[in-house]
């Protein structure tokens, strides 16, 4: 959080040349198991942000963020923080108590978009489909014992079944479990992660990012982007290393299935009170239905990452569209 | 878990708020950082037409000499200067020999666990590592000899074994002197090749140094030396003893890679150990560590709940840590990187996936007061671990009800949402 001197804004600034450059804050790293990927992205977002001409700095999320931005403040901050305090809501519910403004939604929705059973509940009753659940923490099958609740849990989802904690993302911690003899271990591992998990029906199909930005006409869907990783399992790993997974920007859908998946994406944006950008996980069956699996407030801006694929298929570059994103962050009053 | 999940999970590490018991940096700290300093400005201001240009390809002669004198310390006293080959590192040396010896598909017997830095050379020579049991007194030479044998009978044949004799990397333990004659014989027996990597050999908290087996027997072991725990790992400067039909094979093979180690660093070991109190020097660091591996030991025996056992290493950097029966250390690291803890899972010293109930804990680089906090947060996430198990491993699911055909509606069901498809029928 330099000060930036006397820069002049390089030609196709976003900001008119006739005013400072736009001064932005991304705030990468936190002290999550996401901590690599938010490093990733919010590289990828300064690199973005610099090429049109935003004076564009990482800071990690630590005991020099609030010192740092009274001492020297920023027009807006981008958030590039995966995982907890980034998505949950809670870093920004700082941003707001400090005066700070952000792009991104606002702190109440990411609470809920975070509590992954809780956005699934709002958004069924909102008329989008997602595979049947149930989240439980650890104390539930303590108290009345494991064997009788996996076997209801069986007995109502059936096989196979996704595990997956209940909040947190990048696909850490995620498990399908097609033997009922693997399950107790696949809890084991995954109350690793935190202390409720989401156990789900598994639901075969295409699986889909949709994501969503809002360029100042109101939330927007972007082309879906379908994801084929090699393993058959788009887990952390698949995620994360180029070459392991396989991206089709539009996704090789029907335009019934890509308006319906359009549709779901735009549903989730609105029920769930998110602003600015964000992007929905699902699946789509054979059948054509499109299923809601999840919601990320903070979607992943790596080399790797489904947003700006998503992006660049619908004609938009990142930086221009995040510098959108941030000047109107920094025009708009903080709540 | 996958090893890009163990890096993603290690990348917190670099926070403050994280007690890292997991990497084994040397406290470089503890050096006389000023007087390294104008030595190394001399190097440069006063000698530079040497120390800036290109050198041997087996390494500065004069450092050659300086590194007999410091294996002369461990009864290696036959050593000559032309036998050294100076490498980048001793890994780098590992990597020499691991090229002039090994073919894809030949056999390598290492210990169990074995140092993680050489099964990935192993690895990338496309080697099949064997591994030894090991226990308090180190590789166990029954097991050495079985392992051979069988090797023998598979029409395997064995390369190499490759050790690390004293305070072993991962496992902490020592090579006791009986079995160092022991596996001595049996090599001699098997017509074995032994390499001996000795990084920590100085570094003993109780007693002088074990003598080597390269001081047993000179024509039956490559042993691998480093400064990097003595001195400085930042200067990554080590080296290979070899015979010397193996050194020529290994100066070219080196020649090939690096053409010569760097001259700087080089001259800044030779005068090092000319100028410095060198030996004064390793007893700050052994006093250093020790200090530290007690504060481990102590808040281990203070902390870990029953069930848990733990090596005592009496020098080097590392205790090997056995979680109670059931518990995987690799899966448990979540837990324990959001309890602001780190340690290494033990299966990444393993070349056959074994080591899931391990892990290593490195005591060289925390103070002792984080040691304690570091330990006091493992105990916590171990008997979480514990809790969680003790809920989910008595679960027989051979008793489990098959899926119904169709899932229905329970009113007041405790699984909640789960139930409600009536939502899904309504609203499609």
């Amino acid at each position: 959080m330099s000060d930036p001197g006397p820069t002049t804004a390089p030609t196709g600034s976003v900001a008119g040349a006739d005013e400072h450059p736009l001064r932005a804050l991304v705030l990468a790293g936190g002290l999550t198991f996401e901590r690599e990927v938010s490093i990733n992205s919010g590289g990828q977002v300064v690199g973005a942000l610099t090429r049109v001409g935003v004076d564009a700095e990482m800071h990690d999320a630590d005991a020099g963020l609030l010192p740092g931005l009274s001492a020297t403040p920023v027009d807006a901050v981008f958030i590039a923080l995966h995982g907890s305090a980034g998505e949950d809501g809670a870093l920004r519910a700082v941003l707001d108590l400090a005066g700070v403004p952000y792009v991104g939604s606002p702190a109440a929705a990411c609470r809920l978009a975070w509590d992954k059973p809780a956005a699934k509940s709002v958004v069924r009753a909102a008329g989008v489909t997602t595979p049947d659940w149930v989240a439980l923490p650890h104390s539930t099958f303590r108290e009345l014992g494991a064997a009788a609740v996996l076997d209801l849990i069986v007995a109502r989802l059936g096989l196979p079944l996704m595990v997956k904690p209940a909040s947190g993302g990048s696909s850490l911690g995620v498990q399908k479990v097609s033997r009922v003899e693997d399950l107790p271990a696949a809890m084991v591992s995954c109350f690793a992660y935190g202390d409720t998990v989401m156990v789900e029906r598994f639901v075969d199909g295409v699986e889909l990012a949709l994501s969503v930005v809002d360029l100042g006409q109101g939330p927007e869907s972007l082309p879906a982007v379908e994801i084929v990783p090699e393993s058959g399992v788009f887990d952390y790993t698949s995620r994360y290393t180029p070459g392991m997974t396989e991206y089709h920007a539009p996704a090789r859908v029907s335009d019934a299935v890509a308006a319906r998946a359009a549709e779901v994406a735009l549903t989730v944006h609105r029920v769930l009170g998110l602003s600015d950008l964000s992007r929905t996980d699902a699946i789509v069956t054979e059948d054509g239905e499109v299923h809601f699996l999840e919601v990320n407030v903070s979607p992943g801006l790596t080399e790797t990452s489904m947003f700006p694929m998503a992006l660049e298929a619908a004609g938009h570059t990142l930086g221009e569209v995040l510098a959108g994103l941030l000047e109107r962050a920094a025009i708009t009053p903080s709540s | 878990m996958k090893s890009s999940e163990i890096r993603a999970l290690f990348s917190v590490v670099s926070r403050p708020e994280v007690v890292s018991l997991a990497g084994g940096m040397p406290a470089v700290t503890a050096l006389p950082l000023d007087a390294v300093g104008s030595m190394i400005g001399e190097l440069v201001s006063g000698m530079g037409a040497q120390t800036l240009q290109y050198g041997s390809g087996q390494g500065d002669p004069r450092l050659r000499e300086r590194i007999c004198d410091v294996m002369a310390l461990e009864g290696i006293t036959d050593a000559s200067p032309s036998e050294v080959v100076v490498t980048v590192g001793s890994q780098q040396g590992l990597d020499l020999v691991t090229r002039v010896f090994v073919d894809p598909g030949d056999v390598i017997l290492a210990e169990a666990p074995s140092y993680v830095g050489a099964l990935g050379v192993f690895q990338a020579a496309q080697a099949r590592v064997r591994h030894v049991e090991m226990d308090d007194e180190g590789l166990i030479p029954e097991a050495l000899e079985e392992a051979l044998t069988a090797a023998s009978a598979a029409g395997d044949r064995v390369k190499f074994l490759y050790t690390v004799p004293n305070f072993h990397n991962p496992a902490g333990v020592t090579l006791s002197e009986a079995r160092r004659e022991v596996v001595m014989a049996i090599a001699e027996r098997h017509d074995l090749l032994i390499v001996e990597d000795n990084p920590y050999g100085l570094l003993g908290f109780e007693h002088g140094p074990m003598r080597a087996l390269r001081a047993r027997n000179e024509d039956r072991v490559i042993y691998l030396g480093s400064f990097s725990k003595t001195f400085s790992p930042g200067l990554r400067v080590g080296w290979v003893l070899a015979p010397l039909a193996v050194r020529e094979k290994l100066v070219l093979a080196t020649e090939a890679q690096v053409l010569c180690p760097p001259s700087l660093t080089q001259y800044a070991v030779a005068r090092y150990l000319d100028t410095q109190p060198w030996r004064e020097q390793i007893k700050v660091f052994t006093e250093l560590y020790r200090e530290r591996r007690d504060a481990t030991l102590e808040s281990l025996d203070a902390l870990m709940p029953p069930g848990t056992t733990w090596t005592r290493p009496d020098g080097g950097f590392y205790v090997w840590l056995k979680l109670p029966h059931g518990l995987d250390a690799k899966l448990m690291q979540p837990r324990a990187v959001a309890a602001h803890v780190a340690y290494v899972p033990g299966i990444g010293f393993y070349a056959d996936g074994g080591g899931r109930e391990y892990m290593r804990l490195s005591y060289c680089y925390p103070e002792p007061h984080q040691i304690r906090e570091g330990v006091r947060r493992l105990a916590r996430v171990v008997e979480a671990e514990l809790d969680l198990h003790s809920t989910f491993d008595t679960v027989d699911t051979g008793t489990f009800r098959a899926a119904p055909p169709a899932p229905r509606p329970v009113p007041g069901s405790l699984t909640g949402p789960a139930n409600r498809d009536q939502t899904e029928d309504v609203q499609a």
